[in-house]
Parts: C-alpha cells; structure tokens; sequence
C-alpha cells in the first residue's frame, strides 16, 4: 500500500462500480427468487465473516479462531433481546457486546503470539458456548431460546447493510495511517513499537472492529434460524470457514476475501445441492489444489492473467 | 548538560546479572561510544533504555525525566529512537512506507500525510536511499537496509539516536560512509549513543566511550584515554 499516492488513481472508477453493484444487490429482492433471496444473504453473511477476520488477520498475521465467537455472541444476542429491541437495535446490540468482549479478550490475549493466539481464540468459542450453557441450564433453566420471526428481504437488506459499512471500514483501514500500522506489525512487530506504534492499542481496537462486524452478522443471520442454543449458536465451522475463504480469495487486495467467500459460498451450496454425497470431497480437492498451486488465492491468479495480458498487449 | 543519565541500572537474566549498577551520561550533542566484549550487556543495555526490557532496579533519565516504566512507542515519541543489532525493517513495505511510519506514529503529535511524505523523501536521501524509494525493503543488500533503519529512526525526530552495530558487516569502504552518516546525523543536532565493535570506526568518531564487562562498566573516557587504560586492554587481550 502507498499512503501518500495513487490514493485517488483509478479509485474514482471502482467507486462507480460499486455503487452500481450494490444498488442492483439492493434492488435484487424486487426481482429475485425467494431462494435466490436467501441464497444471497447467506453469501454475503460469509462475505462478511470473512472480510471482516481478513480486516485483523489480514495485516496482522494473528491467525483469529474466535470469528465463531463473536458470530455465536450475536446470534445469542438477537435471540434475548430481539423481542425487547427494535431490529436494528438488536443487531448494533449484537455487535457492540462483541466489539467489547473483542477489547477484554483482546487485551488480555494480543500479548500472545503465534500458534498459542491461535489456540486461545479457538478455546474463546468453546468457553463462550459452555458458560452460556451452564447459565441457561442453572439460572434460566432452559436447553434453547426461540427468536423473532423477520421477513427474507428485511433479513437480506440489513445484511447488505452491514456489508456496506464494513466493506467501507474495511477500505478506510486500508488507506489510513492504521492501515499501515497494522501492516508493520504483521511484517516486524517489535520494529514498529519502537517506531512509536502502539501496538497493543492498534491491535486490541482492531480486533474489536473485526468483532463487532461479527457480531452484528450473527444477530441479524440468527433471525433465519428460529430457534438457537449454544450448540448451534456457537459452531467452530465459523471459525474455520472464513480463514479458508480468506485463503481461496487471496489476502493482498481489498476485494480478495470477498470474491473468495463468494466464490465458496456459492460453490459450497452448488456442490451441497447437487453432489450431497461428494461435497465434502470435491470441496477438499479444490482446497487442496488451491493452497498448492494458488498460495496468492483467486488475486494472485487474476493479477497474473492482468499482467500476461498486458504484456502480449505491450509486444503487438 | 546531560541528555541521558543513568543511575544503577541493574538487570538480571535468571541470576545471571546482565547489566548490573551501571551509572553514565550522555550529553546533548556528542557521539557516546560503547564497548565491550560479547555477552557484556550492550545491547540489554540499549532494550533498557528503549523500554524493549524493563529494569529490575535503577533509574533512567531523559532530559531530566525518568523514563523507566514507559512502553517502547512512548520512549519512541519522547524523543529517543533506535536500530537493532540485526537489522529489523519492514521486509514487504516499500523503502517509503518503511520511513513514512516512524513520521506518522514516532513523532510526539503525528505528522500529516503531506508532511510525512515530504520527510521521507528527504530522509531517504540524506541517507542515499532515493533511487529505491518504491522497492520493498527485502530487496535491498545489507547497507542499504542498515541505512534504511537509519531513516526510519529519524523520522520519528529524535534528540537521541540508539545505533546498535551499525557498522557489523559492512565492508571497509561502507564503514566509511556508515561513520561519515554517524557524523552528519550528529550535525543535525542530534546526539548519539552507539554500540560498536568497529574499533577504528568507534575510536574516530566518538567523543567519549564507555567500556562494560560482565554488565559492570569498567571505564569510560576519550577515545585515547580508553586505549591506553591498562584495565580496557587486559579485558580485550586478557593479561
């Protein structure tokens, strides 16, 4: 990334782009299928895991485990206060409780490094999910909570909301002076603390912007569901799922982890619907194939044909 | 007046005592020599001062003010910046972003964008780095990357500049030029503290020197007096 230029080169394009993209995406629910409805809004809720783990992990190298974590912290959210909080209440709600379990967690564990974060994070989804058990075992003295019922397309269009906003953050972090931050600790954690970074604070904070995205998309996501407890709530797949979008995608570029979780996500539905028996093994082939041959993801494959392409362009 | 001072700085690895009840100053303006053979406790002593290690006892202080007990990027902003014994850079991020981070964190309040890419540009040049501005830091050779770290130091506008080895590896002719940098880094007002084994280069540019031993100073001086100190030469020589 270059801070000071090239900013606005080409950048005036891909605005426009998007803001086309994302109005025909806002218009789908007038044309589409119901299927097609929520089809998408299941792509996008996997866009937005991973987009948001790639926000943290991305730059950082702090491989996170906890994206199921702060997912399940939604979902439970959606599914007590969803009946007292209007809608978008309950979903900010979802993310906030995600965003400041993110700091306490965050702050007590971002002194970790390397495979111990990583195991840590992986124990969060676990610690969460039983402590949530034993309350609603011992003081509530249920197994499951049912949640409200909210039509597809309201579903689907807060969804994209929250992709908007995040993909907006997202690109922010990138462009700002954090962004850079966040990449000289990934690259040489203890260069840039003497450089005057403050580590722990840029770490901690982003975690909790990463979280709180989480968060938000599990609240809204829980809504599809109608009935949760911890088990389904908190599911480990969701903290796999998102580093191996992540990976398919490719981390250099912005728009890596969102065409990889789309990508997948499509693929992993296509697959599930028309070859249930082989899904899983056609799924791990491609995987596989992917982190042998493409270890850049889709990006680094796409910034290959770009530049094949412009030098036969350059040679006629 | 004294920029740095010192006073019983201990610190223990295990019960092995790394640096134990060293007392010194450096003083604004001058270029402050340590030596010492391996495993003396030069380089504990710079993360002690840097804040990379905390202090078992002992003060340390900077104009005056103890800074014992900060975190790395507050010493970093405070006025103090350092490069390591084996170079640490940014291997991925272009030679300018590599200098443009100590200008946007290091400095006490911040550089704005347009003030932190003019400063790179000058502070790559100062040190001879403007031809490489856009490579990624991996791509450079040795002195160059040393040079690198050199920048990226000043860019968070020290008063006191840390240089760890600067010279360690270089050929004679880029020991040279390091020595002819170390000084006109020194002309810019700037004072510094380095750690050399380079005994030619130490000796020709510093104006005083301090010599540990198993973490004790054991003299400190004038280049010349540090070369006829009978105690210097048994620890180098043996007797």
């Amino acid at each position: 990334m270059d801070i000071t230029r090239g900013v606005f080169k080409m950048s005036r394009l891909w605005w426009l782009i998007s803001v086309i993209l994302l109005a025909l995406l806002a218009a789908f629910p007038l044309y589409g299928s119901a299927y097609n409805v929520i089809l998408i809004t299941a792509i996008i809720m996997f866009i937005v895991l991973t987009v948001s783990w790639a926000i943290f992990s991305g730059p950082t190298g702090y491989v996170s485990l906890a994206t199921a974590a702060f997912f399940g912290v939604g979902i439970y959210t959606m599914a007590v206060l969803g009946e007292q909080l209007p809608l978008l209440a309950a979903v900010a709600a979802g993310g906030l409780i995600s965003f400041i379990i993110a700091l306490i967690v965050g702050a007590i564990t971002l002194r970790l490094k390397g495979i111990y974060f990583i195991i840590f994070t992986f124990g969060l989804v676990e610690l969460i999910k039983h402590l949530l058990l034993y309350w609603e075992v011992t003081v509530t003295g249920t197994r499951g909570r049912f949640i409200v019922l909210i039509d597809n397309n309201t579903i689907f269009w807060v969804m994209l909301g929250i992709f908007t906003l995040l993909m907006l953050t997202s690109y922010f972090i990138r462009r700002s002076k954090y962004g850079l931050a966040l990449r000289s600790i990934g690259e040489n954690e203890e260069a840039a603390a003497h450089l005057g970074v403050n580590v722990n604070l840029v770490k901690v904070f982003t975690f909790g912007i990463s979280a709180f995205f989480m968060g938000a998309a599990g609240a809204i996501m829980a809504t599809r569901w109608t009935y949760v407890d911890p088990y389904v709530a908190f599911n480990v797949l969701f903290s796999f799922l998102p580093v191996l979008m992540a990976i398919f995608g490719g981390m250099g570029q912005l728009y890596g982890p969102v065409i990889g979780a789309a990508l997948f996500a499509y693929l992993e539905e296509k697959l599930l619907t028309v070859f249930p028996e082989y899904f899983m093994l056609t799924f791990g082939i491609i995987l596989v194939l992917f982190i042998v041959y493409l270890p850049d993801g889709l990006v680094g494959l796409i910034q290959r044909l770009v530049r094949r392409l412009r030098r036969q362009h350059a040679n006629t | 007046m004294p920029i740095l001072e010192a006073e019983k700085v201990t610190k223990y690895f295990g019960g092995l005592a790394a640096v134990s009840n060293v007392d010194f100053r450096v003083d604004q303006g001058e270029i402050f020599g340590l030596i010492g053979p391996n495993g003396a406790g030069k380089t504990t002593l710079f993360n002690l001062i840097s804040a990379a290690l905390t202090l078992k006892s002992g003060v340390i202080k900077f104009k005056g003010k103890k800074i014992s007990g900060l975190k790395p990027h507050q010493i970093c902003r405070k006025g103090i910046a350092r490069t390591f014994q084996s170079v640490k850079i940014f291997p991925n991020m272009s030679v300018r972003d590599n200098v443009s981070l100590g200008a946007l964190f290091g400095t006490p309040t911040g550089m704005s964008a347009t003030s932190t890419a003019k400063e790179a540009a000058e502070l790559s040049e100062f040190v001879g780095l403007s031809a490489m501005s856009e490579l990624p830091a991996k791509d450079l050779i040795l002195v160059n990357q040393k040079r690198l770290e050199v920048a990226a130091a000043l860019a968070t506008k020290p008063e006191l500049l840390l240089l760890d080895e600067l010279m360690a590896g270089l050929t004679p002719t880029e020991t040279a030029e390091a020595m002819e940098l170390v000084t006109r880094i020194r002309d810019k007002g700037i004072t510094i503290f380095m750690i050399e084994h380079v005994m030619k280069a130490i000796m020709g540019v510093c104006d005083r020197i301090m010599v540990l031993h198993h973490g004790e100073k054991i003299a400190e001086g004038t280049p010349h007096e540090i070369t006829t100190s009978k105690k210097v030469i048994e620890v180098y020589l043996g007797e």
